[in-house]
């Protein structure tokens, strides 16, 4: 099934691509331009429950806005913080797409992220569906929301120094 | 292999093979955590008949539950039949409890309702015989508490002074009362031993937490300077331990007049738009940021400034953590919100302290691989016992290893008995 590229701004080949190069620049630890990514409004989330609605009323992984963005990168990016210096390192790979909603000035669309992880001569996987809500700017795409709802994430985790 | 567990324990320093023994854990899983009251949830967690949680008490999982009169049961979580497990959620409601292999059924107390098929048993099962397996459960202030020994002290004894410390913490509830909303759920693979110390531990939070302090606001980084503040460390017998790092936060009820922080400025405001009258919101805003203390009750629970922090052992090299959120029972929205987005702040896998404070443990773990005959040093402050500061003695202060003696001795204790 195609999108309609006349009334939809963002075609599925248009946000893979942006979502391809999102993937890339958080495996590469490139955390400022991946930054610069986001509306001033965007969410970034990773809840706990599955199946909730108001992630601002529950306790979440991570409920990230601009400023906590800021200070999150600011921190991985220090050198301070022995979980991050280095991180692990990850591969991540994006794919199982699926177009949910498409507007004129946004789309919100799901896919599957797998995660391999090495450090400390362990490797770990995560799995996670996400979901990106992304909108038409003058700049380009930009990032508006991102839920990364790890496939066991009411379940105890390891600590992750890296960006989901 | 019956080791001398009283000559791995000194005054000032344990040996290496605690955190690495897997003999020395399994002992401790009989001699301690079978053998100590055991933290098992908050009565929030139960709101209400039928409500139930599951938990563990070493290494046998419960369920929890409320019945109808409101008493709290603490069931192993295995069929009387054939060992399967009756309950695998980890939380909810349930009036019944049914085994999925052969449909055998208990109550929420724990007593053998049904068994299916029952003319296949010569004689009748007998249910007094055949109930779920209670432990003895005492709860003391919201907190539930479970043991394998029926012979142990009540629980307020085994607290002791402690208890005066659960109540200053539960002042959190700005008048509310207590309420979990939420949890965090972490493991790493080190032993039990290194969670415990580290709640009593205030040498490592300028280092380990030097990135979550520089992302705080001038005022609240200067709260944080908890090496600074004149706090202490108290034994509290039994292993307990209270480590005090803001003195000024230790009785929220008090010091309500001072100026509102501005990291809550917009938060006072809020709830004053709301209605609350300006005692109510001073109340509020203080108990928000949480206590300015870390009480560590022996061996799985503490009452961690602004949340409830339970460890778990899994192996001895493996640990479950759970960092419990707290907020005001049926207070504030807005209150209970900056509560969440503050315990996210630092907590949990992807906080700004918990994965640094993890990779800290991990690594103690991989260090205590190394050397036979070595000490884990727990001699910081070992002149000042309480851990007050003194004039011409640094070491007594807030970050003596004091609360980390407090528990080894009560390992030894335990382990010896």
């Amino acid at each position: 099934m195609s999108v309609d590229m006349a009334t939809a701004g963002i075609s599925m080949a248009g946000a893979q691509e942006f979502i391809w190069r999102e993937a890339d620049m958080l495996d590469r630890l490139d955390y400022r331009e991946w930054l610069k990514l986001w509306t001033a409004e965007g969410e970034y989330i990773v809840p706990i429950e599955r199946d909730v609605d108001d992630h601002a009323g529950a306790l979440n992984i991570l409920h990230d806005d601009a400023e906590m963005r800021e200070a999150r990168v600011k921190r991985l990016l220090s050198g301070f913080s022995m979980s991050s210096a280095p991180p692990a390192r990850t591969v991540r790979t994006v794919s199982r797409f699926v177009m949910l909603k498409t507007a004129p000035e946004r789309v919100k669309l799901r896919c599957a992220m797998h995660i391999v992880e090495y450090k400390y001569d362990r490797t770990r996987l995560l799995a996670a569906d996400v979901t990106y809500r992304l909108n038409v700017t003058p700049g380009g795409i930009a990032l508006d929301r991102k839920i990364v709802q790890l496939v066991n994430s009411d379940d105890a985790q390891f600590g992750i120094g890296y960006l989901l | 292999m019956t080791e001398d567990y009283a000559a791995l324990v000194r005054d000032d320093r344990v040996h290496t093979m605690l955190y690495r023994d897997p003999a020395i854990f399994d002992d401790e899983m009989e001699r301690i955590f079978k053998q100590a009251w055991i933290w098992v949830g908050h009565d929030s967690e139960l709101p209400g008949a039928n409500s139930f949680k599951t938990a563990h008490v070493g290494r046998q999982p419960v369920i929890v539950t409320r019945d109808k009169a409101g008493a709290v049961h603490v069931l192993l979580n295995r069929c009387r039949h054939r060992a399967a497990s009756v309950c695998e959620r980890k939380k909810g409601k349930a009036s019944v409890f049914v085994c999925p292999y052969h449909g055998w059924s208990y109550d929420v107390d724990g007593g053998l309702r049904k068994v299916p098929f029952a003319d296949g048993y010569r004689e009748p099962v007998d249910k007094a015989d055949h109930s779920l397996i209670a432990l003895r459960t005492e709860c003391y202030n919201g907190m539930i508490f479970a043991t394998f020994d029926d012979a142990i002290m009540p629980l307020a004894e085994w607290l002791g002074p402690a208890r005066k410390w659960i109540d200053l913490f539960m002042k959190q509830g700005a008048g509310f009362g207590v309420k979990t909303l939420g949890e965090h759920r972490f493991r790493f693979p080190g032993n039990w031993k290194i969670q415990l110390e580290n709640t009593t531990d205030a040498y490592h939070f300028p280092i380990v937490h030097k990135t979550f302090l520089s992302s705080l606001d001038e005022d609240t980084e200067n709260l944080m300077d908890v090496l600074g503040q004149g706090g202490w460390v108290e034994d509290l017998g039994n292993g307990h331990s209270v480590m005090v790092m803001i003195p000024d936060l230790i009785d929220l009820e008090e010091n309500l007049d001072a100026p509102i922080p501005d990291r809550f400025a917009a938060l006072a405001a809020e709830l004053a738009a709301e209605g609350h009258d300006d005692d109510q919101v001073r109340r509020i805003v203080r108990a928000v940021g949480g206590s300015g203390f870390n009480l560590n009750l022996f061996p799985n629970v503490a009452c961690s400034m602004a949340f409830f922090r339970v460890l778990r052992p899994v192996a001895v090299n493996e640990t479950e953590i759970q960092h419990i959120a707290i907020g005001m029972d049926g207070g504030p929205e807005a209150a209970n919100r900056a509560r969440l987005r503050l315990h996210e702040h630092f907590q949990g896998p992807m906080g700004f302290g918990t994965p640094d404070d993890a990779e800290g443990w991990e690594r103690v773990q991989r260090g205590a691989a190394a050397g036979d005959a070595l000490w884990v040093m727990l001699n910081r402050g070992v002149d000042a016992p309480d851990g007050r500061p003194e004039p011409g003695h640094e070491a007594g202060d807030v970050s003596a290893e004091t609360g980390m003696r407090a528990a080894y001795q009560m390992w030894k204790r335990m382990m010896t008995a």
